[in-house]
């Protein structure tokens, strides 16, 4: 490098620095310590003591680890499907020339406004088994279903039912979705109208037009929005921590690994063995989001812009 | 599209008006229960409108919480000192990242969106460490002061917004004797004012609504956010008083409410932006 060079090189490092220095003691340090912490038995009172790989060992054997680690995969699995299906079709209806479809927008985007601390407690209120009003909706049904196939069925008690807290969860979640509502409509407004004129021109049903101009126009956006989703998602702590009172719900329903780990490391002081877990978690989010990426590689349609 | 088919309108609005209807009510019902008294919360069918309307459930479940005010003081004070912390930060390291050509610039920003991929359950137990080593744990700095070493996503939206001015301007003021810094502070910051507001919207309500990081990294009842007080009652608490949890809910919904309402186009232009780029 010549002195111009120099010179030029020291003004740049003066704008970036402070994010290198973020980058070092917030990004690579904390993520190299993992590895280590991961490597030994540590109480965060006392120094690390080199184990090798006895705490991923130790956590193939735990089955609560299997348990948090099926739950945080269920969910995405059933959360990120739904979300995306209910945005968009909240977008399409959005995006017809209907009154009021600003108020609607409004509407649908405030819930996911709601820290998690109220979105929880709501929920938990909301989920309550006999006075809560997500069981006043569901027992009319239930009563025509029973009247007429003679079954007994009965509304569940969400949080406290081992087998129905996750769909809890999930039902929370679906309330929040308005964020990608809002990314999904100035996504369909983009795409060009002749489209449809031409489609239309072709005699094809609003369902084709859906399916053949909609869909693969609005692909990239979907996944884009998969894709923070999956990440999102994997990472799921307050809702289900607050939802279950700071604990993890009947039968560890509402145990998730990013949980799990707040469990070992500030309650159980069990730093090496967090630090195994969390790095399970990361190793999650690499592949799942490469196997999306792998799988956008495919099906998404980048001619439109 | 052009054409209109009046039935399909009619459907289309009636969805529209089912689903909203569905999208309000948890609003409605927290607001509902805030006021009724603690009978009635569980009476069944329920009643929407409060036999008697129960204003005092607000100042009861402050109370209940304890110090109120020095929490939604503190939950105050680091927003803002977020939102501060990250704009300039941000808008400083996405200048460097934009507006100047260096060498291994772009090896550096693929590094920075990289670290966008690492979640914070990954890094949150070598931090707690490295900041109790720094003697942090039992101050608040933990959850202000990482926000003035620029987080990756603003930068890169703020890098990209910059990307859009002309370099024409930059040129100009160089030519004309400006400083590198001046250049930054006068002619490229008050260009970037919309970007700037989303930003630090965007900033406020992630640190508003934060629970995790103040659960891990407040150790003083003193120092704890609205969002953490209102964990910690809730978890203490026997038996179920409704009315006071809704009341407190709804007191910690209300500012991000009142704020979206003041700033709408920006918050919905902001989200439209990043979601498409």
């Amino acid at each position: 490098m010549n002195r111009a060079e120099r010179r030029n090189f020291a003004r740049a490092m003066l704008f970036v620095a402070p994010w290198v220095v973020g980058f070092l003691f917030l990004n690579l340090y904390p993520f190299l310590a993992s590895v280590w912490y991961s490597l030994c038995d540590y109480s965060a009172l006392s120094v690390p003591v080199f184990l090798g790989f006895q705490n991923y060992a130790d956590l193939f054997r735990d089955p609560v680890f299997w348990k948090a680690l099926s739950n945080t995969v269920l969910f995405a699995l059933f959360a990120i499907p739904l979300g995306t299906a209910l945005s968009i079709g909240l977008a399409v209806l959005l995006n017809q020339p209907v009154p009021g479809q600003g108020l609607f927008r409004t509407i649908f985007f405030l819930p996911s406004l709601v820290p998690a601390i109220s979105l929880a407690i709501l929920w938990q209120w909301m989920l309550n088994g006999p006075v809560g009003l997500v069981n006043m909706a569901v027992r009319p049904f239930l009563q025509a279903i029973n009247a007429v196939a003679g079954t007994s069925l009965q509304a569940p008690d969400w949080l406290n039912d081992p087998n129905w807290a996750l769909w809890g969860l999930v039902l929370t979640g679906l309330w929040g979705t308005g964020h990608a509502v809002v990314i999904y409509l100035a996504g369909l407004q983009e795409i060009p109208v002749e489209l449809y004129e031409a489609a239309e021109l072709d005699g094809t049903t609003p369902w084709q037009r859906f399916v053949h101009v909609t869909l693969p126009m609005l692909s990239p956006v979907i996944f884009f929005n998969v894709l923070m989703g999956i990440i999102g998602a994997l990472q799921t702590f307050a809702v289900p921590y607050i939802l279950t009172g700071g604990a993890d719900g009947p039968g560890r329903s509402l145990l998730f690994l990013a949980t799990y780990i707040y469990q070992h490391a500030f309650d159980y002081w069990n730093m090496g063995y967090a630090s195994a877990l969390a790095l399970i978690l990361f190793l999650v989010i690499v592949v799942l989001s490469f196997l999306a990426v792998k799988l956008g590689e495919k099906k998404v349609h980048y001619g439109g812009r | 599209m052009n054409r209109r088919h009046p039935t399909q309108e009619a459907i289309t609005f009636a969805l529209l008006l089912a689903f909203g209807f569905l999208f309000l009510l948890p609003f409605l019902w927290m607001v509902s229960t805030s006021l009724k008294p603690l009978e009635e919360t569980m009476k069944m069918p329920p009643e929407w409108i409060p036999s008697s309307f129960q204003w005092h459930n607000y100042p009861d479940a402050m109370r209940a919480m304890g110090p109120f005010w020095t929490f939604a003081g503190n939950s105050l004070l680091l927003a803002g000192l977020n939102v501060v912390g990250t704009v300039l930060s941000s808008a400083w390291v996405a200048y460097g990242f934009s507006r100047l050509d260096w060498k291994g610039r772009d090896a550096c920003f693929f590094l920075l969106l990289m670290t966008m991929m690492i979640p914070f359950p990954v890094v949150m137990v070598p931090l707690y460490t490295l900041f109790r080593d720094l003697g942090w744990i039992g101050t608040m700095k933990p959850l202000w002061v990482p926000s003035f070493l620029a987080g990756a996503f603003n930068v890169f939206l703020l890098r990209q917004f910059f990307l859009t001015l002309p370099r024409d301007l930059s040129e100009a003021a160089r030519i004309d004797g400006c400083s590198e810094f001046r250049i930054f502070w006068q002619v490229i910051l008050p260009l970037a004012k919309p970007a700037l507001l989303t930003v630090a919207l965007f900033q406020f309500l992630a640190t508003w609504n934060d629970f995790l990081g103040p659960l891990i990294f407040l150790a003083r009842e003193s120092h704890f956010t609205l969002a953490l007080a209102l964990q910690a009652l809730q978890s203490t608490i026997s038996g179920t008083p409704w009315h006071h949890l809704m009341a407190a809910s709804t007191l910690v919904v209300a500012p991000v409410l009142v704020l979206f309402f003041f700033t709408q186009r920006t918050f919905i232009r902001g989200i439209a932006t990043t979601g498409l780029k």
